[in-house]
């Protein structure tokens, strides 16, 4: 056996699953170290990225968003990326893992849908059987992405069990790859869950914060002072983060869902409300009961509703590495509609969580500061929803 | 001498297999539930394995989890759970009594605390269904404490390096699955285990119980033909608390005719 990874951030992260699924986690570990050295493998991921997905994705340097003159705001745009969203880039590289490890079906979970269109374009392309899990809750508000992942030959099964959300998602597609892990992969699709999901997720999604490097430099002649991602598990905010760790002039900054506040229960920020424990087979910090029931998540926007972050975020935080804020519903929102209407960019609800705390920022910013926000998709799932919320009908949250 | 090794001495001189079947606690409540726990000694159980409900149960099937909502539903904690356990205790001083949960809820009161509050409820073994081998150290270190049994299990597609960790580390009993997946009895056992069996045998493991879709007792006969010291049925178990909640009594009598059919398929 060649070298293992090591398998915690500090604490957190670790193994907590069932010894069924050891194996298979093993078989997953040792696949993708070979594939990193394996220049084939490289070679034709890059081209996928950059030939079908559309890498690099463009910088753009916001016109009109910023009124304070002393700020200078970037866009990474990872809405630009084919599937609407940074997702594409790690289920390219998990897709192809799957081949390599000679296995037929690929297993998923999604909650805004996001992670379920990338998977059903990744398996339609390399010829992969995907059945994809979601909560029957978010089956009826992302509709337009559950018909996007049956149109390209995924099975989408609505989970019933529990909240019926991504939390519940994700405990169906583990019971379902504890029966079938001989030929199914389990293509996870944050930065969360058991060893390797962690680091597998932050090296196919790192490309993100490599190009803002070369772009900023190229651009500004320097390195921005702040970045700024959003954190639902984290896999967009830790791709972005990962080329910058060793940087300490560039302050990395999580952005995690208020909801209608932290004050209230009705929000889904693990690092900054949560306790730790463990949830889905990690580590970190979580929301729970005092007795370790695990709570439900609550945020406008699908893909943030998720009641844990993923391990490295949790060890970040604890060595002051990132910070992490908080914006609620009504800033993102906000965001949201602000982005359209100056830059011409429909962003998604769950970057524009990202893009509301940079605003904040350049709004008290009294010196000159350049800041790179990752925009992680783009908005045109959550349209309807959006439309519900500007009408004041809040029901369907 | 310890209460498992005390019940294997027994059955090896009445020349049989364990029975041990698994129920939620607090499901449907607390009072049903040490109702529950009371008929399957009556009927005849050699040893129980009881699960604390859990929000979020990743190896258990439909069945089970319906189990834990419901018990969560009646607000059920894990300290009534083992205020539950300390009641039957008292009763059944013998019974080996096992704790079948998930992490999380040994982690929210602190690993060690946990333990040492399951000791005093008098738990015998602790498994912990998210914390494979790997991970056991510091829960093997707070049951080595408070003297409780860690139960490991052994996966039918366990390495010969997991095998042998089960050899060194195994006490109690070994949980041995009997198939791949969750629990549940939509999909049956697979027949005969005797392969893993002798491999655990070889290395020194504590006694193989086969677990994981056994709801008949000629399964159980078939696991104690395979070498296995006993078998554990859940799900079945639990299923006729589900089909019986509006009729308590009928769901005591059921379950105890249960367990007294899987015990007498128990003869070797």
């Amino acid at each position: 056996m060649s070298k293992q990874l090591s398998t915690k951030f500090g604490d957190y992260g670790g193994m907590y699953v069932p010894e069924l699924l050891i194996p298979a986690l093993d078989q997953l570990e040792q696949a993708f170290l070979n594939a990193q050295q394996d220049p084939d493998f490289q070679q034709e991921f890059k081209s996928l990225l950059n030939d079908y997905a559309g890498r690099p994705t463009p910088l753009t340097k916001t016109r009109n968003l910023v009124s304070n003159p002393k700020v200078t705001l970037y866009l990474k745009r990872e809405d630009l990326l084919h599937g609407g969203a940074h997702k594409t880039n790690q289920v390219l590289g998990q897709a192809l893992l799957t081949k390599r490890m000679g296995k037929t079906q690929v297993i998923a979970e999604t909650g805004a849908g996001q992670h379920g269109v990338a998977t059903a374009l990744a398996c339609a392309l390399l010829g992969l059987k995907a059945r994809i899990y979601m909560g029957a809750k978010d089956v009826e508000r992302q509709a337009p992405n559950v018909f996007r992942m049956r149109l390209m030959g995924a099975e989408v099964i609505p989970v019933n069990a529990g909240s019926g959300t991504l939390k519940d998602a994700v405990n169906e597609a583990l019971r379902d790859w504890s029966a079938s892990y001989q030929d199914a992969h389990y293509l996870l699709g944050t930065a969360a869950g058991p060893h390797p999901f962690p680091t597998i997720v932050r090296e196919f999604h790192k490309m993100i914060g490599e190009e803002i490097r070369a772009q900023i430099l190229e651009k500004e002649g320097r390195l921005p002072d702040a970045l700024v991602a959003c954190v639902g598990g984290g896999s967009n905010a830790i791709g972005a983060f990962a080329d910058f760790i060793d940087t300490p002039e560039v302050q990395l900054i999580g952005v995690e869902p208020a909801g209608k506040g932290l004050h209230t229960h009705e929000h889904g920020a693990a690092i900054a409300k949560g306790t730790k424990g463990i949830l889905h087979g990690a580590y970190s910090y979580i929301m729970q009961t005092p007795e370790g029931q695990i709570e439900e998540s609550y945020s406008v926007s699908a893909g943030l509703d998720y009641p844990a972050v993923g391990p490295q975020h949790a060890y970040l935080h604890d060595i002051g590495r990132a910070t992490y804020e908080s914006v609620t519903d009504e800033e993102a929102l906000n965001a949201f509609q602000l982005l359209a209407r100056k830059e011409g960019i429909i962003p998604a609800l769950e970057s524009s969580h990202a893009l509301a705390h940079a605003l904040n920022m350049a709004d008290a910013a009294e010196e000159e500061t350049l800041i790179v926000v990752n925009l992680s998709g783009r908005g045109d799932k959550d349209l309807a929803h959006v439309q519900q919320f500007l009408k004041g009908d809040t029901h369907n949250g | 001498m310890d209460r498992y090794a005390q019940m294997f001495q027994r059955l090896e001189s009445e020349k049989q297999g364990a029975f041990v079947p698994f129920v939620t606690l607090g499901d449907p409540d607390v009072e049903t539930s040490l109702a529950v726990v009371e008929a399957l000694v009556a009927g005849g159980a050699d040893a129980l394995e009881l699960g604390i409900p859990f929000s979020d149960p990743i190896a258990d099937g439909p069945t089970i989890q319906k189990s834990a909502i419901r018990a969560l539903e009646k607000g059920v904690t894990p300290r009534d759970c083992l205020a539950i356990i300390h009641r039957i205790r008292e009763h059944h001083k013998d019974i080996p009594i096992g704790l079948l949960l998930y992490s999380n809820l040994v982690l929210a009161p602190g690993i060690d605390e946990f333990y040492r509050l399951a000791a005093e409820a008098g738990v015998d073994s602790i498994l912990i269904a998210d914390v494979p081998i790997r991970e056991a150290e510091p829960f093997m270190a707070a049951a080595k404490t408070h003297g409780i049994q860690q139960i490991l299990i052994a996966p039918p597609n366990a390495s010969q390096a997991t095998l042998q960790q089960i050899g060194e580390l195994s006490s109690g009993y070994t949980y041995l699955l009997g198939r791949a997946g969750v629990t549940g009895t939509e999909t049956a056992a697979d027949m005969p285990a005797s392969d893993l069996i002798s491999k655990l045998h070889d290395v020194g493991a504590a006694k193989p119980i086969l677990g994981f879709g056994i709801s008949k007792p000629e399964q159980v006969k078939a696991a104690i033909e395979a070498g296995a010291a006993g078998a554990i049925a859940g799900s079945a178990t639990v299923k006729i608390i589900e089909q019986h909640l509006d009729d308590k009594a009928m769901m005591l009598t059921r379950l105890s005719e249960f367990v007294a059919g899987m015990k007498s398929a128990t003869n070797k």
